[in-house]
């Protein structure tokens, strides 16, 4: 008798359960995540709710005849006109993440859209920007992005670029290691011949309050302006009035989950966006616009390859010497080091740098304070790094500095490597940081 | 012109008149069906999924933000119809985020915390006071909302516990489930294309309780409403003042449709609504008769819309002028033959066929109203303009009818389709639909009824297996049924059946069971109830502040009573005194007040005096002077000493003073 009724509890079968505390149901038995409790199934009754039921409390099962589904009170829209006004072309490239996507209402899953007509059909708007076509380069958390994967996406956005020249890129991305991302291609594609975008969402965009769209919109036109750089186009702040185009290497993600969490650090937008109008405002003077040069003649194809012998350490009170004899005995080729204030560690760890840097490891240092630059004059300590041959590194972000070491160190040698993390080639260093570029915070 | 029936083509008056259906109606013979759905607030001290504390503020320092939402999409392409048309409305919502009541949960910028324990209990508890199964394992839902009153476009919602029923007056009553969900924003002002809300209240736990349709008639339904009210007040564990219970309705006669309607949030309007949309029901399959009586078919009603702009064109009529100097702006009408009578045809009080089409015109095609032959000339919109309008759409004025829209084009020609399609649903009776109430307890359409598909699991909530522990925790919180209650009120405490009855779902009834708990006994639970809901009840009623009284001063006055240090008789006058001192102890009131009892021997010293004073009066009419002693006395003492004290010690000290005269 049991075994009948596990048979009949399997996902995608409708079921009239009764059971032990004397309640009828009838239901579809739906697919549980794998984390949640074993010893329950999961039933979608008639008027949309989902529960639990425990299987021990289980009576008895019968199966249901299975009714096509009816949706009452929804509809599908018409399709709007598929004129084009715009002849700026727009590509999507997506890498993960669901910055379009449809609900399955019966087991509540969520699809990713995959087709360029069904993401024209969730945001019609885009058709007034440009002629959009998208492809699917991969589909992977973002926290599982790593050098090869920068490798593959700068590959391909370059190749496109070569195939159709002037097209808009927009990159859709998880968000957790977008800005790692976009400093990435910001170094790998070198000079632009078209704007790239780089975007993602932090609400999901299964709910209506998703900020998908609207980011979606905001970097399409971007996508379509004459500003050729790398950016992070996102929400610019809680509310959806603006968006903002962060360059690639200045951009971080400041919160775990605001909409408006990428922010430019000591540092301003290269550009405001409003999604609605259309308008895009250039906040920078120093914003590259787009010229006539396919690629840059001096580099000619662009240098895309990054090492994975490269180390982002953070150092932190305590830290013991033999993390960095580790990363040295593995064969390591740079290290950016996260340090306090102005840019130190303590003193304990002097010797293992100097073994580092003696054995040609390149070894910069970055602030944990984030805002701000290091400066290795000030103090004592910071005397010894650069006797210990560490490189400071400015104002340079910490997660751009090690993409950039990694990026260095993929393409060229030692030396130019070591050059290289010096050049302001990226917009990587704000060469004059202003009072402006610290955040407010409110006290009262 | 009120047209409410059909002159020229019902001569025996086969149909009825608004004004007498809500008397005349025969619940039973109509085969009136109704279903409630109660939400109630509850009073937990947190919201149900963030730590904010769940209170309403009208004060301090508030965020302001603006979002717009937009509808998802089922993987079969299809949207959620209502916010499909909201999101082309172009909405804006503006949110005004309290800090005191709300953060980023509300803000829709965080992800919602684990769900509040304390509001799964108290709902629970209810559901085992009526008899209702919880499931094995809650799931939190998604339910898509998309006006802007979540800041999420979905309202969080679980299913805690399935079946039961309540019994009144021998009859039974199903519940169908019982769920927790959050609460939505407060809304605002609206203007345009935007709307305000607060935030204060999204997220606060409510309790809903749907009943089957087990309801047949109005008073019915008022009197399930007031009971389930009255078993969640019980839980003392329920938040109250207006807004904090609000009841959903859903009403079917025979032949009819479940229709919705929703936002009712007085008691008295309950009964109303219901016999207004019994009797729209009854009127719309009325309707349906006379089309066919009148030979018409669905399939005569075309969507044929004539470009009227030239006859309009020079119209004095404001609101023509005002639509026709818009962009794009046209007069378009679709004549309806033989139709003459039937939109003005009245369904409700002051609300005709007519103004259904005009709120399914407003829906799908975002204009401000429709006309139509029946109620024109009218508007500023002239008799020779009504009969060129019939001419050029080739009608005829005696028989036929039309209905007119002028706005922008696009909006013009979308909204005379939706009114279209309505009419043609008129031939079918009555569509199902959810609709909003109004202050009168008339109805006006919202929205079609959303499908089951509207709900989809809320991902970042983990399933809420019910334990033993929060069973048991439920079991403690368990509310009594307000006739176990009452019974417990007379029998166990032995208070009067009217005083019983008033204290059950009363708000003092919570302070009573606290003062009486607490007082373990010491002073009688009818002084107690009678205080809370006699005294203080007559003394706000004559303008003095009791509300400024705080409970233990209540408390306190009265163990000064259980000690004999005041009379029962001075409790109410140092009541009236403290609530005008809101920060005095009871005991300096009363001594300062000359309210504390006086000891045996000074009572005793005052009825000599008075004894004396009245030789005269004693020596005439010995022991029968008595009683008037004894009201000279009281007067003296103003409630000073018991009566009892008082009468024993008359007699004492007259009985000597006879004695010794004599």
């Amino acid at each position: 008798m049991k075994k009948d009724i596990n048979s009949l509890l399997v996902p995608g079968k409708r079921v009239k359960i009764r059971t032990k505390n004397g309640l009828s149901l009838s239901g579809l038995v739906l697919q549980r995540y794998e984390i949640f409790d074993p010893n329950y199934i999961t039933l979608k009754l008639d008027n949309g709710y989902n529960i639990g039921v425990k299987v021990d409390n289980i009576l008895e099962a019968e199966e249901e005849i299975v009714e096509e589904r009816k949706a009452s009170g929804e509809f599908v829209p018409e399709t709007l006109p598929s004129e084009v006004v715009s002849k700026k072309k727009i590509h999507i490239i997506a890498t993960g993440g669901t910055i379009a996507s449809k609900i399955d209402y019966v087991t509540g899953g969520v699809k990713p859209v995959l087709k360029t007509e069904e993401l024209l059909e969730m945001v019609p708007e885009l058709r007034k920007i440009g002629e959009i076509s998208s492809e699917i380069l991969m589909s992977i958390f973002s926290e599982n992005m790593a050098p090869p994967q920068w490798e593959e996406i700068a590959k391909r956005i370059y190749q496109y670029q070569q195939k159709e020249p002037g097209t808009g890129i927009l990159l859709t991305h998880g968000t957790d290691t977008l800005a790692y991302t976009a400093a990435a291609l910001s170094f790998a594609l070198g000079k632009l011949s078209s704007p790239v975008a780089v975007l993602g969402s932090q609400r999901s965009s299964d709910r209506p309050s998703s900020d998908s769209a609207f980011n979606l919109i905001a970097a399409s036109i971007y996508a379509s302006s004459d500003i050729c750089e790398v950016a992070a186009v996102m929400h610019g702040e809680t509310g959806d009035s603006y968006a903002l185009a962060h360059r690639g290497t200045r951009v971080r993600k400041m919160h775990s989950s605001r909409r408006d969490a990428f922010q430019s650090i000591s540092s301003l937008p290269i550009a405001k966006i409003d999604p609605f109008t259309g308008n895009i405002k250039v906040l920078r003077s120093d914003a590259r616009k787009c010229g006539n040069e396919l690629l840059d003649k001096e580099i000619g194809k662009p240098n895309y390859k990054f090492s994975d012998k490269v180390s982002l350490l953070k150092f932190y009170p305590g830290m013991p010497p033999e993390l960095i004899d580790f990363l040295v005995e593995r064969g390591i080729k740079g290290i950016i080091l996260e340090g306090t204030g102005l840019g130190h560690v303590s003193e304990q760890l002097i010797d293992s740098i100097k073994r580092a840097t003696d054995s040609g490891i390149i070894v910069g240092m970055t602030t944990q304070c984030i805002f701000g630059s290091v400066n290795l004059n000030v103090y004592s300590t910071g005397r010894l790094l650069i006797k210990a041959g560490v490189i400071g590194l400015g104002n340079m972000l910490p997660e751009t500095a090690y993409v950039k070491l990694s990026w260095a160190l993929g393409n060229f040698g030692y030396e130019e490597a070591k050059r290289i993390l010096l050049e302001n080639i990226a917009g990587e260093y704000e060469e004059r940081e202003l009072p402006s570029y610290f955040p407010m915070w409110k006290h009262e | 012109m009120k047209k409410e029936s059909f002159p020229h083509t019902s001569p025996c008056g086969s149909m009825s008149e608004v004004s007498d259906v809500e008397t005349s109606l025969n619940w039973d013979h109509i085969g009136l069906k109704v279903g409630l759905e109660i939400h109630q607030q509850l009073k937990t001290e947190r919201k149900l999924f963030c730590n904010c504390r769940n209170t309403l503020v009208e004060e301090g320092p508030e965020v302001i933000f603006e979002r717009r939402l937009r509808p998802t999409r089922s993987e079969l392409g299809e949207v959620d119809v209502a916010a499909y048309f909201e999101w082309k409305k172009g909405r804006i919502y503006e949110y005004h985020a309290p800090l005191l009541a709300s953060c980023l949960v509300e803000a829709d910028e965080e992800p919602p915390h684990s769900m509040n324990q304390e509001a799964i209990e108290i709902a629970l508890g209810v559901a085992l006071a009526m008899d209702s199964k919880p499931v094995d394992e809650i799931h939190v839902m998604r339910k898509i909302v998309i006006d802007g009153s979540n800041t999420t476009g979905f309202q969080r919602t679980a299913l805690v516990s399935i079946g039961g029923g309540l019994e009144i007056k021998g009859k039974k009553y199903r519940i169908q489930t019982i769920c927790v969900e959050e609460d939505a924003a407060r809304k605002g002002e609206e203007k345009d294309e935007r709307i305000s809300y607060v935030l204060d209240r999204l997220g606060i736990p409510l309790i809903e309780i749907s009943t089957a349709p087990d309801i047949n008639s109005p008073e019915e339904a008022i009197e399930v409403a007031s009971w389930i009210g009255t078993l969640l007040r019980m839980t003392g564990k329920v938040r109250r003042g207006i807004g904090t219970i609000r009841q959903d309705l859903n009403v079917s006669i025979a032949g009819g449709e479940k229709v919705e309607i929703k936002g009712v949030q007085e008691l008295e309007i309950l009964p109303k609504a219901v016999s207004f949309e019994a009797m729209r029901q009854k009127k719309l399959l009325e309707l349906k008769e006379e089309l066919y009586r009148r030979g018409l078919k669905k399939d005569d009603i075309v969507f044929s819309p004539i470009d009227v702009t030239l006859i309009l064109k020079s119209s004095k009529s404001k609101v023509v002028e005002r639509n026709l100097s818009k962009t794009k702006g046209k007069a378009y009408a679709i004549l309806l033959r033989n139709f003459k009578d039937l939109l003005g045809f009245e369904l409700q009080p002051n609300r005709r066929f007519g103004t259904e089409l005009a709120d399914y015109a407003r829906f799908y095609g975002d204009v401000k109203g429709l006309f139509h032959g029946d109620e024109l000339p009218g508007y500023g919109i002239t008799e020779e303009e009504v009969r060129k309008i019939y001419d050029s759409l080739g009608g005829d004025i005696e028989k036929d009818n039309f209905i007119l829209i002028i706005d922008e084009e696009e909006k013009a020609l979308k909204s005379l389709k939706a009114a279209i399609e309505r009419i043609k649903a008129a031939f079918d009776g009555v569509p199902k639909e959810t609709r909003s109430i109004l202050p009168d307890g008339t109805s006006k359409f919202m929205r079609p009824q959303p499908g089951a598909a509207r709900m989809y699991p809320e991902t970042d909530i983990p399933p809420i297996p019910i334990s033993d522990e929060m069973l048991k925790r439920a079991f403690s919180l368990k509310p009594p049924t307000p006739g176990e209650k009452k019974r417990f009120y007379e029998e166990a405490l032995g208070l009067n059946p009217s005083l019983a009855e008033q204290l059950i779902g009363s708000e003092q009834q919570e302070m009573f069971e606290r003062l009486h708990s607490r007082l373990k006994g010491k002073v009688d639970p009818t002084t107690i109830a009678s205080l809370l809901l006699v005294h203080m009840v007559s003394m706000k009623r004559e303008g003095i502040p009791v509300d400024n009284l705080n409970e233990e001063q209540i408390y306190e006055s009265l163990v000064l009573l259980s000690e004999g240090k005041i009379t029962k008789e001075g409790l109410p006058e140092l009541i009236k005194l403290l609530s005008e001192r809101p920060n005095a102890k009871p005991i300096d009131i009363a001594k300062s007040s000359g309210l504390l009892t006086m000891g045996e021997k000074e009572v005793r010293d005052i009825v000599k005096k008075i004894i004396s004073e009245n030789a005269k009066v004693i020596e005439e009419r010995g022991e029968r002077s008595k009683s008037l002693l004894m009201g000279l006395i009281m007067k003296e003492l103003r409630g000073k000493a018991p009566g009892s004290l008082v009468a024993k010690l008359v007699e004492e000290e007259l009985k000597s003073f006879i004695q010794h005269r004599s």
